[in-house]
């Protein structure tokens, strides 16, 4: 091979390492997830804010996990993320709806309404959406132990807030539930609650307070450690 | 070393011989007998984690006690090694070799004698303070070697949880709080576990540290002395929210902890969660709990919290 041809050869296989390793960058450690922004939704100092919880993932190529979705104020769309934004010192009206099996806490002190403006939230069963099962109920406890009807749990620690969302119906979930994420049929729960947002802007990190890592040690692994799934931040902006 | 180099630099006649090793002795005793002045009168009360408990009484004391005994150490070694600069450094013309050393019986048994002495005081020292009731690291461990006299204890059992302490009052029907409240001037036995990963309770300003293991009760103890806040954080690295696992906690009156505690347990009677709650228990096992067990079994369920995912479940994918 001729020197400038093994110039030319040198020079080709550099600038493809190169390209490798800014793709890598780029691809992997550049992504990152969607915030969905509800501070221009918020009137009069209220924001209503939706969210559901699947028992999967199969909207996306990554992990198929458990996974929290939040709705798009604007278009309605699911968004498989767990980073949205709200306005400081607002009235959050939050839906969360329920997809997912029933799982009890660990600790079943997570049973106990927290948090939430008067301490407690409203729960009403779904057969498929627009098909309640029974009217909404005021609770402020919700037994993990005592029967199936917790799937997972919404917390905000620094905020103090810490609601057990409910599952559908047990029989129901085993019958119809929901197989494709985002969950826009099958038995749910709705869960609904309240509370301020801080006077101060700042990252509010949330989490679930029930191990539903499959297939992790103790269940505390994979979505429970990942941002877009079982975890997230809520960023509250002036 | 000092009284070789004088040798070799023999005082011209009539000159009074210069005696370094007493003009160095003499500005060490100063210069330590300052900084341990400084050390005692202004540093001590501000020293870390501060005077909020006994067990943080102690911590401080026994840094100040160290300060005091490595002062004159670092000053002895600064102040020879400025002397040294100024008196024995090299100047022009002078470029024959230093004088030979030789060794010297009195500064080598100083020197050994001093070290000892030093580092025997320091273990005894730290071991009596180690386990000396309300020491800095009194009675802990799974199994005390020390317990606070008295019936007054107050049991405050701490549950760590990815990424969350809780606080359990056994003595106050088992009731369970998010915040650690603690009364003013009564012994509190803190009975430290986990329900999943090994945490580490730290509540900083009470000098109290103890790792929270799944399946161990970890005890520690203490006398909150000040009313006030003080923080709690998780010191064991154990996940991606490790670094915001921490709240805040009070000591209040005896007056008001009572009001607090039982009217935290009122609440939670009324609403069911001293009856949800499994019976208190120095640790408990997730994998055990019967309720869990009947729940997954009556209503056929395969996935849940931790042991209870079947081996088919999908790996890391």
């Amino acid at each position: 091979m001729s020197l400038p041809a093994r110039i030319v050869t040198l020079l080709v296989a550099f600038a493809a390492v190169v390209a490798g390793a800014v793709f890598i960058v780029v691809h992997y450690l550049g992504s990152s997830l969607e915030v969905v922004n509800y501070t221009s939704a918020a009137s009069g100092g209220v924001v209503n804010v939706v969210l559901q919880e699947d028992p999967q993932n199969n909207s996306s190529s990554k992990p198929d996990w458990v996974s929290y979705y939040v709705q798009d104020p604007k278009t309605k769309a699911w968004v498989h993320t767990t980073l949205f934004t709200v306005p400081k010192n607002t009235r959050v009206n939050m839906t969360i709806l329920g997809y997912d099996g029933c799982t009890p806490a660990r600790n079943n002190f997570w049973s106990l309404v927290q948090g939430t403006i008067g301490n407690s939230m409203t729960v009403q069963q779904f057969k498929t959406v627009g098909q309640p099962v029974g009217p909404a109920q005021r609770a402020s406890v919700r037994n993990t132990w005592s029967d199936c009807s917790v799937g997972h749990t919404f917390a905000i620690p620094s905020l103090h807030l810490y609601v057990p969302i409910a599952s559908p119906v047990t029989a129901l979930f085993n019958k119809d539930g929901c197989t494709d994420s985002p969950c826009t049929e099958g038995p749910h729960s709705m869960v609904k609650f309240s509370f301020m947002t801080p006077k101060n802007t700042g990252t509010f990190r949330w989490q679930c307070f029930i191990p539903c890592g499959g297939g992790f040690l103790d269940g505390n692994g994979g979505p429970m450690q990942t941002l877009g799934y079982m975890m997230g931040n809520m960023e509250v902006a002036a | 070393m000092a009284e070789s180099q004088a040798a070799a630099a023999p005082a011209a006649p009539g000159e009074k011989e210069t005696n370094h090793g007493l003009r160095i002795a003499l500005i060490w005793v100063v210069l330590a007998l300052v900084a341990d002045l400084l050390i005692w009168f202004l540093w001590y009360p501000h020293l870390p984690p501060g005077r909020m408990s006994e067990s943080a009484e102690h911590q401080q004391f026994d840094i100040a006690v160290l300060a005091l005994a490595a002062a004159p150490v670092m000053i002895f070694v600064w102040t020879y090694f400025g002397y040294t600069l100024v008196n024995w450094r090299h100047r022009d013309g002078d470029d024959d070799d230093g004088p030979p050393l030789f060794g010297h019986t009195g500064i080598q048994a100083t020197w050994i004698g001093g070290t000892a002495v030093i580092v025997l005081a320091a273990f005894v020292f730290g071991t009596v303070e180690l386990i000396v009731p309300a020491g800095a690291g009194a009675g802990e461990g799974p199994n005390p070697v020390w317990k606070p006299s008295g019936s007054n204890l107050l049991q405050v059992q701490v549950i760590g949880q990815q990424w969350q302490f809780t606080y359990r009052y056994p003595q106050f029907g088992g009731m369970e709080t998010t915040q650690l409240v603690l009364p003013v001037n009564r012994p509190v036995a803190f009975h430290v576990t986990s329900l999943d990963v090994i945490h580490s309770f730290w509540a900083y300003q009470l000098a109290v540290k103890a790792d929270a293991n799944p399946g161990v009760d970890n005890v520690a103890y203490t006398t909150p002395k000040h009313t006030g806040g003080f923080t709690v954080r998780c010191s064991e690295l154990c996940g991606i929210w490790h670094g915001a696992m921490f709240d805040y906690g009070r000591v209040i009156t005896p007056a008001a902890f009572q009001v607090w505690a039982k009217t935290n347990e009122q609440i939670q009677r009324q609403k069911g969660v001293l009856a949800a709650l499994p019976p208190y228990a120095l640790t408990y096992d997730p994998t055990v709990i019967p309720q869990m067990g009947k729940v997954l079994i009556a209503n056929g369920i395969t996935g849940a919290g931790g042991y209870y995912y079947p081996s088919s479940d999908p790996v890391t994918p």
